[in-house]
């Protein structure tokens, strides 16, 4: 099959950092080409190439035969060449309608809206999608949103689809539906970059994969060449899989008890909803579920961030429903917040300042209503000492630091009140192997101590590793209870797409 | 009785009501504008002038809105290529509007020219009640009718309009979707302010024909605020600057019939219900769906 | 990745890089009004020189630059302290005036008399002015309304209820009708030094600049404002209470302000009359954007300002230019500013483009 689109010796860094170092891929039409690799492996970066986000240092890109050269993703566009990213470039504020049409090419200025209309409702039956032109995006779900970037590809006629994880935020239902309507267009002679790292997905639908790790692509599989073992060994470059030793079984008291809670976001829809869950002491509980289930509101109810509708929160049996973010903490419930940089971290003040973010009034710290400048500077050479923070230069603003140390900070600043509950929001999201691990560490060494922690994550595989039990939860419900040790994946699956386990 | 009040809540009306428009597609594009008052400023001196010097009113506000056009120029370069602070920029621009029309129409003080006059529509001027106040008025306010219907098509009928609301809301959205995000907003900031400058324009060739220093006397900063009551709608925009035109008319309708109201207390009723309805308006943002450009003010 | 390669670029332009814009800003503005001035008929180089032989060639001229340093010391402070918490005070004027009507009161309507006179002027100053900030500060705490629009409304209705009270009730009787009151007693008046109008107004406004600082920089209060400017998300979800420190912030804010109304009237005026304070609390605002975060140099900028300002007094006598002219360039100075502010970080944007890509 002849190639679409060829990368030779591509080559990407940015200052200090090699992103991409000579890396080759190729894709024929009419088939699916997965990119696996771990974060950070460069697939972003990659792709950002290859769209004309980034111009690369050196290397050449060939489309059938011809070099090109994007100088913007409008170039790429122009080709054919389309892509869904993870964070989707919708307007919240607009209609699904308005949504495709700006996406269109070549509309006269005063445009023909029955006409486009009914064009854009021919696309989403032909692949029976259940979408509403005049719904606001916003109240679609993240699901529904994916589909609408979908359909602007192809309502463009791109030949090239390039889609960055796109069942991270799938029910493995959608994925089903995702993946046959990919078949579909397959059939349809396009071809189609697939970016994942859940083996199971790769390995069903994948026509050959090329599996980049550290910036470099290792090899190229054709299909029929790879099981699920090759490909975890050729990404992580291990054979085995690190297994975490459990921790000390827990004791049976409860330390933590929600009661038939409810949460309503801004619009008015449930977050939350007669959600209880009981937590004991030295556990680790994972929650699964799919992003966007009422994860966060459920971390942001038990940290005191969100109003509580109904329902109770009982710490060491203390109702704590309706107390705020500080008294939440004097409780002694931590939180590892989502969004590291978003909320976890005041970026312009030192690290020192960060790691008595919570704690500043504390007497430690102060001499009256003057800060104690000493106990603070101590207290964070301390920190920064146990918790193998790399510090930067004194005094520089906390931003500076990478992710994975800023990441240390907010768990250093967390952890330093021995708190009887941690809550943890995707603690590992966007951390290279090493700081995860020490995040699991961390979490691990806590329990041996008798803290208890509610790990929420989307990795099946961490909380596979690291947790005692795991509640399934959907649409902010409780599904139930699994036991990590003898539950199957499948079955996690299923419950996270609502079913309740019989 | 109504009939005159009415017609006088429409002729203050309209300045802000321009000014207010121009407001809303500055923001519509996710460009926050606290120049109002001085474009109103920049715009009502060289309509002025632009009068006085041509003797035609048209060639005026073709001046007004050359000059505003221009001078939001500035705001657009510094906040849509320069990526600088909006806020401060738009400040700037006020500031700089107020100095340079004192510095600049020293020279016409005092100097009048013969005004827009009225043209009444045949049978619509007949209406009881509004006939008068809508449709026996002078060519400025006839514009502006059209404007707000032409604003709300353009927006929601036109590609163009569809493009630059989704930079407003997520230029990375509509980068992504080839639209070429800076030249729009640049664009929008700038014809959004040369709309600002008729808005002065107004007061200097309709309301008052003349220049007096400083004679927007905080209309532009009403403006800012009607924006948020408008909810970014034309029509809306309409409503309340008409709205703020009736307590300016009352208000000087008060001090015509000499009540024992101290002048001074009876200027400040504009002011003090911009901030009223400032707040329910914000308050009644938050409680529905929000129409505001989701990026508004962000560099 | 991309975060450490962003943060090499800023340290590159550092301090230094800053003032050197500052600098480069102001010379830019002056050129370009020198073509404002060429245009409106004036000589820009001789009027410029006669900007610094006013300002700073004798010593009355230096005392009376300190002068107008003093009111734009202490509004520039106030607004600046509401800049550390990303709150925009633009009414400083009109907590200007506030403060100087409260004081007014205090000096000629409450009978306090003697040493106490002065105290209490400047305490009735301090809660008026943060009392007609707090306004602003309850909508935007409690209901995110924009502070930037009340603030500024309520400038117009500060002056007109200071104007209502200098044509009506305040009005001196034996002030031949004029729109001004009675004089202050001397026990309502700051002292003079040098033989020159300098007062002890301009003393009071470096101690508040040194409140400012310790209050910022040593206290746990000022630790939160900080932290709230910088991140509010991150200040909520460390439990501190934002909606009361943007209400207590834009108090004070509004509070310093009324202690230059006070000064104005104690140490200058000595009565309440129109058109006391020409602008101080917009030139306040380039005051807190130049200096950013420090108090000192707030002072600093606030000479460099009253230079000008007292230059462009001379100005309007000798050429008949419009007070408002200082506007202008005060204007271009902020365009400027905001300019330069781009070519320092233009390498920074571009990789933040990229790491947003």
């Amino acid at each position: 099959m002849p190639d679409l689109l060829q990368l030779t010796h591509i080559r990407k860094t940015f200052p200090g950092v090699v992103a991409l170092d000579d890396v080759s891929f190729s894709i024929s039409a009419g088939e699916i080409h997965t990119l696996l690799g771990e974060n950070g492996a460069g697939k972003s970066t990659l792709m950002n190439v290859l769209t004309g986000f980034y111009a690369p240092d050196c290397g050449s890109l060939q489309f059938e035969g011809q070099a090109v050269h994007f100088s913007s993703p409008r170039d790429s566009l122009a080709l054919g060449i389309g892509m869904v990213h993870q964070h989707f470039m919708l307007v919240a504020a607009h209609s699904v309608f308005e949504n495709i049409l700006i996406a269109l090419q070549g509309i006269p200025l005063l445009f023909p809206r029955q006409q486009l209309r009914t064009r854009i409702q021919q696309t989403i039956e032909e692949f029976s999608l259940d979408l509403e032109l005049d719904t606001p995006v916003w109240k679609l779900s993240i699901g529904a949103q994916q589909w609408i970037e979908l359909i602007k590809l192809l309502m463009r006629d791109c030949r090239l689809l390039i889609l960055d994880e796109p069942t991270a935020v799938l029910t493995p239902q959608e994925t089903d539906k995702l993946f046959s309507v990919l078949q579909r267009l397959k059939q349809q002679g396009k071809s189609i970059i697939f970016i994942s790292h859940k083996m199971r997905e790769v390995m069903e639908i994948s026509d050959r994969v090329t599996i980049l790790k550290k910036g470099c692509s290792i090899t190229t599989l054709e299909q029929g060449d790879f099981d699920q073992h090759k490909l975890a060994t050729l990404m992580i470059g291990s054979d085995r899989i690190p297994e975490w030793q459990k921790s000390l079984p827990f004791s049976d008291e409860i330390v933590l008890e929600i009661e038939n809670l409810a949460v309503r976001n801004d619009r008015g829809l449930a977050d939350l909803d007669n959600f209880s869950l009981q937590l004991k002491k030295g556990e680790i509980l994972g929650i699964a579920g799919i992003a966007g289930n009422g994860q966060k509101a459920l971390a942001e109810a038990l940290t005191g961030l969100v109003r509580v509708d109904s329902g109770r929160v009982l710490a060491a049996g203390v109702d704590i429903t309706r107390s705020c973010a500080r008294n939440s903490y004097i409780a002694g419930i931590a939180h590892i917040p989502e969004d590291r940089k978003a909320i976890g971290i005041v970026p312009d003040l030192t690290l020192d300042e960060n790691l008595i973010l919570k704690n500043f009034r504390t007497k430690r710290f102060r001499h009256g209503i003057f800060q104690n400048r000493s106990a603070i500077r101590k207290n964070a050479a301390e920190k920064i000492d146990q918790f193998a923070i790399k510090a930067g230069p004194q005094g520089s603003p906390v931003r500076l630091l990478s992710g994975g140390n800023i990441q240390k900070v907010i768990i250093a600043r967390e952890l330093s009140e021995q708190p009887a509950v941690l809550v943890a929001l995707y603690p590992t999201r966007g951390l290279d192997i090493g700081s995860a691990e020490y995040v699991h560490k961390v979490i691990a060494d806590g329990a041996s101590r008798g803290m208890s922690t509610i790990m929420i994550s989307e990795d099946l595989d961490e909380l596979y590793k690291i947790c005692d039990r795991i509640a399934v939860i959907f649409r902010g419900r409780l599904i139930g209870y699994v036991d990590p040790t003898n539950a199957s994946r499948e079955q996690i699956g299923l419950m996270m797409s609502g079913e309740v386990p019989a | 009785m109504v009939e005159i009040l009415l017609d006088a809540t429409v002729r203050a009306g309209t300045p802000i009501l321009f000014a207010t428009l121009g407001a809303i597609i500055n923001e519509r594009a996710g460009i926050i504008n606290l120049g109002i008052e001085g474009l109103m400023l920049i715009g009502a001196l060289s309509g002025f002038a632009a009068t006085l010097a041509s003797g035609s009113l048209l060639l005026g506000v073709f001046a007004a809105f050359a000059a505003a056009f221009a001078a939001g120029c500035i705001h657009a370069f510094i906040c849509v290529q320069l990526r600088g602070n909006q806020i401060v920029s738009g400040l700037a621009l006020t500031m700089f509007g107020i100095g340079v029309t004192a510095l600049f129409g020293r020279g016409v003080v005092g100097q009048t020219i013969d005004g827009f006059e009225r043209h009444a529509v045949p049978l619509l001027s007949q209406l009881p009640l509004v006939g008068k106040a809508f449709f026996q008025q002078d060519w400025l306010i006839y514009f502006s009718f059209l404007l707000v219907f032409k604003i709300w098509f353009f927006f929601y009928r036109t590609r163009w309009g569809l493009e630059l609301r989704t930079i407003g809301e997520n230029p990375a959205a509509a980068d992504a979707c080839g639209i070429q995000v800076n030249r729009y907003r640049f664009l929008a900031v700038a014809c959004g302010s040369g709309f600002v400058g008729i808005g002065g324009a107004y007061l200097s060739l309709a309301s008052t024909p003349m220049w007096i220093e400083n004679m927007s006397a905080g209309r532009g900063w009403i403006a800012v605020a009607l924006v948020i009551f408008a909810s970014w709608s034309s029509f809306r925009a309409l409503f309340g600057a008409y709205l703020f035109g009736g307590i300016t008319a009352m208000q000087l309708r008060f001090q015509a019939m000499g009540t024992s109201v101290s002048a001074h207390i009876l200027q400040m009723l504009p002011y003090v219900f911009t901030i009223i309805v400032l707040v329910i308006s914000t308050l009644r943002l938050q409680k529905g769906a929000s129409q505001q450009p989701g990026n508004l003010g962000q560099p | 990745m991309n975060l450490q390669f962003r943060v090499e670029k800023r340290e590159q332009g550092g301090p230094l890089f800053r003032i050197l814009a500052i600098i480069a800003s102001i010379l830019i503005a002056l050129f370009v009004a020198g073509f404002l001035l060429l245009a409106a008929g004036v000589d820009p180089a001789a009027a410029y020189l006669e900007i610094l032989r006013e300002a700073l060639g004798s010593s009355y001229g230096i005392s009376e630059t300190l002068v107008k340093t003093t009111p734009l010391i202490i509004t520039g402070l106030a607004v600046s302290v509401a800049f550390r918490m990303q709150i925009w005070n633009i009414g400083a004027e009109g907590q200007l005036y506030m403060g100087a009507c409260a004081a007014t009161w205090v000096a000629l309507f409450s009978g306090v008399q003697g040493s106490l006179t002065l105290p209490a002027m400047f305490v009735a100053a301090f809660i008026a002015g943060g009392l007609w900030a707090s306004v602003a500060g309850l909508l935007r705490a409690r209901w995110q309304v924009n502070e930037v629009i009340v603030t500024l409304l309520m400038n117009y209705i500060a002056i007109l209820l200071t104007d209502y009270l200098i044509f009506g009730p305040w009005k001196n009787p034996d002030g031949f009708n004029f729109p001004i009151t009675a004089q202050f007693s001397q026990a309502a008046r700051f002292s003079e030094y040098f033989d020159s109008r300098l007062h002890s107004g301009f003393f009071l406004a470096l101690f508040c600049a040194l409140a400012i600082y310790l209050l910022m920089e040593r206290t746990i209060w000022g630790f939160q404002v900080k932290a709230i400017g910088s991140n509010p998300a991150a200040a909520r979800y460390a439990g501190m209470k934002t909606g009361l420190a943007i209400f207590l912030v834009l108090t004070l804010s509004g509070a310093i302000a009324g202690i230059a109304g006070f000064s104005e009237v104690a140490g200058l005026q000595h009565r309440l009359q129109h058109g006391l304070a020409p602008g101080y609390g917009y030139t306040a605002i380039i005051i807190a954007w130049l200096a950013r975060r420090s108090a000192l140099g707030v002072v600093i900028v606030s000479f460099l300002l009253g230079v000008l300002l007292v230059g462009g007094d001379s100005l309007q006598l000798s050429w008949q230019l419009p007070v408002a002219f200082a506007y202008a360039f005060q204007g271009l100075i902020l365009f400027f500013l905001l300019a330069s502010d781009f070519f320092i970080n233009f390498r920074l944007r571009r990789i933040t483009e990229e790491t947003d890509g």
